[in-house]
């Protein structure tokens, strides 16, 4: 096949679903594009190839692009979101032996489950995360932020080690994607106590980035790969198609991990500890359904709020978080769009219809556990 | 050439760490330490406050090292991911070297680039060997397989060494495969029918 070769970086974890199904189901070559798929072994390599030109477009966590563009992340560049590769798929769990402290509590209940951890004297509890600027931290962040007194500190590990760290007593505690959550539960090493929902009910967790500059001048590369990848994920949110993906994506060279570890994020039936039945999680990992590869710029917003940024940080964040392209490069393939392009986070506690492209789409419900909402439309002005 | 710095290595491999510390301290820099792993490397960074910190780009750590360079504030000032925009071509030659390297901030670049060029010099020539010694061990499962291959034809069909190789050469141009490739599927067939 002789399409547009495009380099795209990405970290073998469940929700990279939609660029692997992009290649392999053939939405990609379907698009004229040769998507050509580079393993990165850390967030920090996946970021520097990214933006020294080594690779044209990449898998990123969400706050990565917002945190480089606002000039933090270990290193400043002007990055764009083109589209929202995954909604949710991480979880919050324990060691054993922590699990054995706290006691039964009610799985998903946020509240719940921070009381009683707040409740425990002792050291620092030391909490497992995969990078810095991830959705993972910014949530970890937002909820224990909820009890002051407790007193928590922040430890970077890898996710294929995150269960080690359990196993080995260097954390007490993790917040990581799937399925490094449940390679613990199965070694029963860990117990899960919730998923990131329960925190926040629809947390961009991965996007598909580029740097700015590279968009402005490949205008045509850029329409064809976000159509290829909204293709994909469109294909996998279908329920009839999951079984299929689950067989396709355990089987792929670029994931090297089994089925079974791919099910639970795919289906939403997550086994908080070993031996325990699986809880069905609605929404656990969404890519399409409800305008989830939508790129809200309120949810930019809210990020580098939560990074710390100012006014006009908060601005910038969300330009990079390109609404524009995303309505403009989807819009003849019947991509359904809601009208406007910010929300008020936090605002939906139900399944809302809004106006939309076709008339009217729904929302999924994007409350957050405190009830709390972030209005970021003055930051305009 | 200023050499009174410190330099941190990072790195598990033990024939990598003492390559690294001998360029570095054949050029002059004596006050090298390295790291196995990054365990411990938040107690190190602070006692041993290195002015820089090497790493294999490929190095899974990397996520951790640089959290911890985003926290640790060393009595002088926190350490920062080296790019260089006004020198381009040391940044790029270092990500195709495979090196990354954390810098204190504020650190001189006349006094960085020098280090930055022999850690660059001493990992490309690590990775040359690595893809030499990788692209050996290829070839001798290749021919492993393509001999494996070449008996099975042999015996099921009374085939001579020689005519073996030749049928396997014709189907892969036939098929516009690689002859490992056609070697390959006839061992897994064998395989699968045995």
């Amino acid at each position: 096949m002789t399409g547009t070769v495009l380099n795209c970086g990405y970290v073998p974890l469940v929700d990279c679903a939609p660029l692997v199904l992009a290649k392999e189901l053939g939405f990609a070559s379907e698009e004229g594009l040769d998507l050509n798929l580079i393993r990165q072994p850390s967030w920090s390599a996946l970021r520097d190839m990214l933006a020294l030109g080594h690779l044209d477009a990449a898998q990123m966590l969400s706050p990565m692009p917002v945190a480089m563009s606002i000039g933090r992340g270990g290193l400043a560049a002007k990055i764009d979101t083109l589209m929202v590769l995954s909604v949710n798929g991480t979880v919050f769990g324990v060691s054993a032996a922590l699990a054995a402290d706290l006691g039964a509590v009610p799985f998903g209940d946020a509240r719940a489950v921070l009381d009683r951890i707040a409740a425990r004297d002792g050291p620092p509890l030391r909490i497992g995360v995969p990078f810095h600027y991830s959705m993972h931290r910014l949530l970890l962040s937002y909820w224990t932020s909820a009890a002051p007194q407790l007193k928590i500190e922040e430890i970077t590990v890898p996710p294929p080690r995150m269960a080690d760290a359990v196993a080995e007593g260097h954390v007490d505690a993790f917040w990581v994607g799937e399925p490094w959550g449940s390679v613990a539960v199965q070694r029963g090493v860990g117990q899960l106590m919730m998923t990131g929902r329960d925190v926040w009910q629809f947390a961009p967790e991965k996007v598909l980035a580029a740097r700015h500059d590279w968009v402005a001048t490949n205008d045509d590369t850029v329409r064809r790969l976000m159509r290829a990848v909204f293709h994909a994920a469109k294909w996998l949110d279908a329920k009839r198609n999951k079984p299929l993906a689950v067989e396709i994506l355990g089987r792929s060279e670029h994931l090297s991990l089994s089925s079974d570890l791919v099910d639970p994020a795919v289906t939403g039936h997550i086994t908080p500890k070993a031996g325990a039945h699986p809880v069905a999680v609605d929404r656990f990992l969404q890519f399409h359904k409800n305008a989830a590869s939508f790129p809200w710029r309120s949810q930019a917003a809210w990020i580098a709020h939560h990074l710390g940024a100012d006014v006009a940080d908060v601005k910038k964040a969300k330009g990079c978080f390109r609404t524009d392209l995303y309505r403009r490069n989807l819009a003849d393939i019947r991509a359904d769009m809601p009208g406007a392009s910010e929300k008020v986070e936090g605002s939906l506690q139900f399944e809302t219809a809004v106006a939309s492209s076709r008339g009217h789409m729904i929302l999924a419900p994007d409350a957050f556990f405190d009830g709390r909402t972030f209005d970021f439309a003055g930051s305009d002005s | 050439m200023s050499t009174n710095l410190r330099i941190l290595v990072v790195e598990s491999d033990q024939n990598r760490v003492r390559d690294i510390v001998d360029a570095l301290g054949a050029a002059g820099w004596r006050d090298v330490k390295a790291l196995a792993n990054v365990a411990g490397l938040q107690r190190t960074v602070s006692e041993f406050q290195p002015d820089i910190v090497l790493i294999d780009l490929a190095n899974p750590d990397r996520d951790t090292l640089e959290h911890i360079s985003y926290v640790t504030q060393t009595e002088k000032r926190a350490v920062a991911l080296f790019v260089d925009q006004t020198d381009d071509a040391l940044t790029q030659a270092a990500l195709n070297a495979g090196v990354s390297a954390y810098v204190v901030d504020g650190l001189q670049m006349n006094r960085i680039k020098p280090v930055l060029e022999t850690a660059i010099a001493r990992f490309k020539i690590m990775r040359q060997m690595q893809s030499e010694l990788d692209a050996a061990k290829q070839a001798l499962e290749d021919r492993k397989t393509i001999d494996r291959a070449k008996g099975i034809l042999m015996r099921q069909r009374g085939l001579s060494e020689d005519d073996a190789y030749k049928l396997m050469r014709k189907a892969a141009m036939d098929q516009g495969r690689k002859v490992i490739e056609v070697a390959q599927a006839l061992v897994t067939a064998a395989d699968l029918l045995s």
